[in-house]
């Protein structure tokens, strides 16, 4: 058994009383009728948050999420049903309501056994307590006063900081007990500048899976400071953006939220098991071009998008889902690996014990590549060099995409020149994919800020890519 | 339990946080809980797919000590970790720095009474009924047209829910609510061509709910429409927003006008109250107490009774959305805004959607708009887009893969009209709206 197993077996079974002789009842109860899978899921979160404004610490606040999950799984329907109380007789109704998918019929058998070893990626701690309340302020303070120094123009800072410990316990109808400590902390910082009535926003932050000492380590707090207050200004001298196809060079790290979008949700196991995306049935054939190798990788150590296990206790895993512009694989939970006669990848999420599972992504990387950045903006003659970005949306059945430029700059004869505002780039995955003309050897992931939506569920993930340069795709400017 | 016993027992859980948080040293305190419970259920291909029985509970509290505040919440309603909530929330407000503006909304605006505003329909509906609702809408949507090669499925959802709020005012108000909805989304194909979409309907009377055929036919409509989209020209021209997508243009407003963003100075609606934000034929306004509305609400979430309000009148805006904290920030009172707008309407300028795309003449008609690119510190929008070229007044061919851009602030000055095509689904009423020029960005 796992350090974090134990921790989670204690919090979640020993706490509340449950034995294993409980839970073979409830799994019992769960299996009674023709099931093929079923599992139960444990959690235990608490979240803290704190947001300084106006240079005074103006709201903390505390969160608990505590609850059992059960689901009983027959072909390709499922039965789930959930519980916010670990009491015995509340687990059993709810297993009695899940259940009800199935017909009657044969009898899963199902016999206690010991859980999966994985690498454990994170220390079990709980951030809530790794500083405390003075430090904790003391920390958000400073970072005010580091973004208010770095610019006179600076009128509002706002700086977020959050903490959250969530203990998770999975149960499957083998028997087998999985359990993950998983510690996630956040900071952000947001500022508005204001010049000749003229105000531009710039945000910056950064997270990981460890204690909230991740901030004061290489000043990363107060680099994000001065990084708000940096991008903000660039905004200030912002000239209309272009509008139509242009070649696009993008930054390295969060700019990678294009492969997200462009292939990550596409290849996701259930769109491709129903056929409902524009990647499906294509394993094999070459979806990008040659020069791009994009994996899907949960096995960084205290990365945002990192998991020890996956939420049905399958160890994360390093998976390659294209490889020199062929595509190798899909990400894949239990039930989408089972109906497609595949080993499942460890992408097995939920948001919470009232969720259900599906395929989601972890950390989504390009691979780097051979060419230098410089030499990838100088071979752009007139062009955008977009570094940083909002969200991105993507129609995985047409394969549309858009993301979301919040730092751009024209490319004039191969040199980097006015900053641009805000534009939306949309493109068609597969064909936007084969447009990599040329990809850096400057990998680089994200800061450990992104947070992926997913038919409502939300969970953190990781993306990251070298600076590369798309031939073609449209700008979404107003200077037509 | 009954729904009044269980309000009745949500009231108890509400008067003892409140009294926990008192005998914790709090001057003052404010607690809301709720309890929803739920059946979801989706059919995909004939088949059923999952069956959901959903059971959400929430308890938030928040505390004051000495315009200090901390907030706790909880999905866990055992007495250990409401004890624990307050608990934390004090601990926090031991941490906080005072602040002038904090506290609860003022006493005098408490709503006196709360009328029956006629939110709860409760439906008595088996996983087998809702099932064959579903199977019903799909097979519609799949019956259409032989291209429809594919679906996502249909689900129907029935959800009741019951929460109290309360304060240290004595104020102490709830009732229960329902809510119903069923959506399909189905895929079509032409040649090497996949496109997808949906349709849905939601309603706090089960028996107000859209045909599920009909949703499921409309979500076919919606689907084979979007086949053989080409793409635009990088061009300048007039663009019609339609109804469907026109809720999204007044979330912004509402969005550049909440307090928070007035007094952060993040926004460009500053000191726009009392000005000509859009021309002079324009009404925006919020209803909270429509009966059966599915954004009706007779009191805000800090207990301040809601009323009828024009946001715009005459084109020119009449105030800011605030909630206490935001009124107290900028020197106002609360409109009852803690939570958001309730019931938003703009008043249309008489023509039917057939009537705009002939004012239009020549132009694009945006029926999906996608991402997130609206920044409202600056009003600068640009989002990617779907939709139909329009020539001659009539629609020629739909468009896919292209950008609309422009700033919220010129767009709303020069809106030319909006439609008397109002009836969609969800609590905002809008009909199309017509602008005068936008760029397109595409090849």
């Amino acid at each position: 058994m796992t350090h974090s197993t134990a921790i989670a077996r204690q919090m979640l079974l020993d706490a509340p009383g449950l034995s294993e002789a409980h839970l073979g009842q409830v799994m019992d109860r769960l299996l009674s009728r023709q099931v093929d899978a079923a599992d139960i899921y444990f959690q235990y979160s608490r979240l803290e948050s704190w947001v300084l404004e106006d240079g005074i610490i103006k709201e903390g606040n505390h969160s608990i999420e505590q609850g059992a999950g059960l689901r009983a799984i027959s072909g390709d329907k499922t039965g789930f049903a959930y519980t916010d109380s670990l009491e015995l007789s509340r687990l059993l109704d709810a297993a009695g309501a899940a259940r009800a998918i199935a017909r009657a019929g044969q009898h899963a058998c199902h016999a206690a056994g010991p859980g999966a070893t994985a690498p454990a990626l994170y220390a079990p701690l709980n951030p809530l307590e790794s500083l405390n309340e003075a430090e904790k302020i003391e920390l958000m303070r400073r970072t005010d006063a580091v973004a208010r120094a770095a610019d006179p123009r600076v009128q509002q800072v706002i700086v977020s900081l959050v903490a959250a410990h969530d203990v998770i316990l999975v149960m499957d109808n083998g028997g087998q007990i999985n359990g993950d400590v998983r510690p996630l902390v956040r900071m952000n910082v947001q500022v508005i500048v204001e010049q000749e009535g003229r105000r531009e926003q710039g945000s910056a932050g950064g997270g990981a899976r460890q204690a909230l000492d991740f901030f004061l380590q290489q000043e990363r707090a107060l680099g994000y400071a001065r990084e708000a207050v940096r991008q903000a200004l660039v905004n200030l001298e912002a000239v209309a953006a272009p509008a139509g196809m242009l070649p696009v060079v993008l930054g390295p790290g969060w700019p990678g939220v294009l492969l997200h979008e462009a292939v990550g949700h596409g290849l996701e196991g259930d769109f491709n098991r129903k056929g409902t995306s524009a990647f499906a049935g294509r394993v094999g054939e070459q979806v990008a071009s040659p020069l791009c190798t994009v994996v899907d990788d949960g096995t960084l150590p205290g990365r945002r998008g990192s998991l020890s296990i996956d939420d049905e206790g399958t160890p994360s895993g390093y998976n390659v889902l294209i490889e020199n512009g062929i595509l190798k694989g899909y990400m894949q939970d239990k039930m989408n690996a089972r109906l497609m006669g595949v080993a499942p990848t460890g992408n097995g999420r939920r948001e919470s014990y009232a969720h259900l599972p599906m395929p989601r992504m972890t950390n989504t990387y390009m691979l780097a590549g051979k060419h230098q950045p410089g030499e990838i903006i100088s071979s752009v003659r007139h062009g955008l060099y977009a570094v940083n970005f909002g969200g991105g949306q993507v129609d995985i059945t047409s394969g549309k995409f858009v993301f979301s430029a919040n730092e751009a700059y024209l490319i004039e004869d191969g040199k980097v020149t006015r900053p641009v505002k805000g534009a939306t780039l949309i493109g068609n995955g597969p064909e936007v994919m084969t447009r990599i003309s040329m990809v850096g050897d400057d990998l680089a992931l994200d800061t450990g800020v992104g947070t992926c939506g997913k038919e409502g569920q939300s969970v953190p993930v990781g993306v990251g890519q070298p600076t590369l340069k798309i031939d073609q795709l449209t700008v979404g400017g107003t200077a037509a | 339990m009954t729904d009044m016993e269980q309000i009745a027992q949500l009231k108890q859980v509400v008067d003892d946080l409140l009294q926990e948080a008192h005998k914790q040293g709090a001057d003052n305190a404010e607690a809301g809980v709720s309890v929803q419970t739920g059946l979801s259920v989706t059919v995909r291909l004939g088949e059923i797919e999952t069956i959901e029985h959903t059971s959400d509970n929430g308890l938030a509290v928040t505390v004051y000590f000495d315009r200090r505040k901390g907030s706790a919440n909880t999905t866990d309603l055992r007495p250990e970790a409401i004890r624990e909530s307050v608990a934390a929330a004090c601990r926090i407000a031991k941490h906080t720095s005072e602040d002038p503006a904090a506290g609860l909304a003022d006493p005098e605006l408490m709503a006196r009474e709360v009328p029956n505003l006629d939110l709860y329909h409760p439906w008595q509906l088996s996983a087998e009924a809702a099932m064959e609702s579903a199977r019903e809408c799909e097979a519609a949507a799949r019956g259409l047209d032989p291209r429809i090669c594919n679906s996502e499925g249909a689900t129907l959802y029935t959800q009741r829910s019951s929460f109290i709020y309360g304060n240290s005012h004595g104020f102490v108000g709830g009732y229960p609510t329902t809510r119903h909805g069923l959506s399909c989304a189905v895929i079509a194909q032409q040649d090497d061509e996949m496109q997808r979409d949906y349709w849905y309907d939601s309603s706090r009377l089960p028996a107000a709910l859209a045909d599920p055929a009909e949703i499921g036919r409309e979500a076919a409509r919606r689907t084979l429409a979007r086949l053989g989209g080409r793409r635009l020209g990088t061009r300048e021209c007039p663009v019609l927003f339609r109804a469907d997508v026109a809720p999204s243009l007044l979330r912004s407003l509402f969005g550049a006008i909440r307090g928070h963003a007035v007094y952060r100075r993040s926004t460009f609606m500053l000191d726009k109250v009392g000005t000509q934000i859009f021309p002079d034929w324009v009404t925006i306004s919020e209803d909270p107490l429509i009966p059966r509305g599915q954004a009706s609400a007779p009191f805000d979430n800090e207990g301040v009774a809601t009323r009828y309000r024009e946001l715009v009148a005459g084109g020119v805006l009449q105030g800011y959305l605030l909630d206490s904290y935001a009124a107290r920030k900028l020197g106002l009172q609360s409109t009852a805004s803690a939570g958001g707008v309730r019931n938003a309407r703009i008043a249309s300028s008489g023509q039917s959607f057939d009537e705009l795309l002939r004012e239009m003449d020549r132009g694009l008609v945006v029926t999906e708009l996608m991402g997130q690119g609206s920044n409202l510190v600056t009003g600068d929008y640009s989002r990617g887009a779907a939709g139909f070229w329009v020539e001659g007044g009539e629609i020629q061919y739909p468009v896919d893969e292209i950008t609309v851009a422009g700033n919220l602030g010129d767009m709303y000055r020069q809106l030319v009209a909006v439609g008397s095509d109002d009836a969609i689904p969800g609590s905002v009423k809008t009909g199309s709206w017509l602008f005068e020029n936008m760029t397109i960005g595409g090849d």
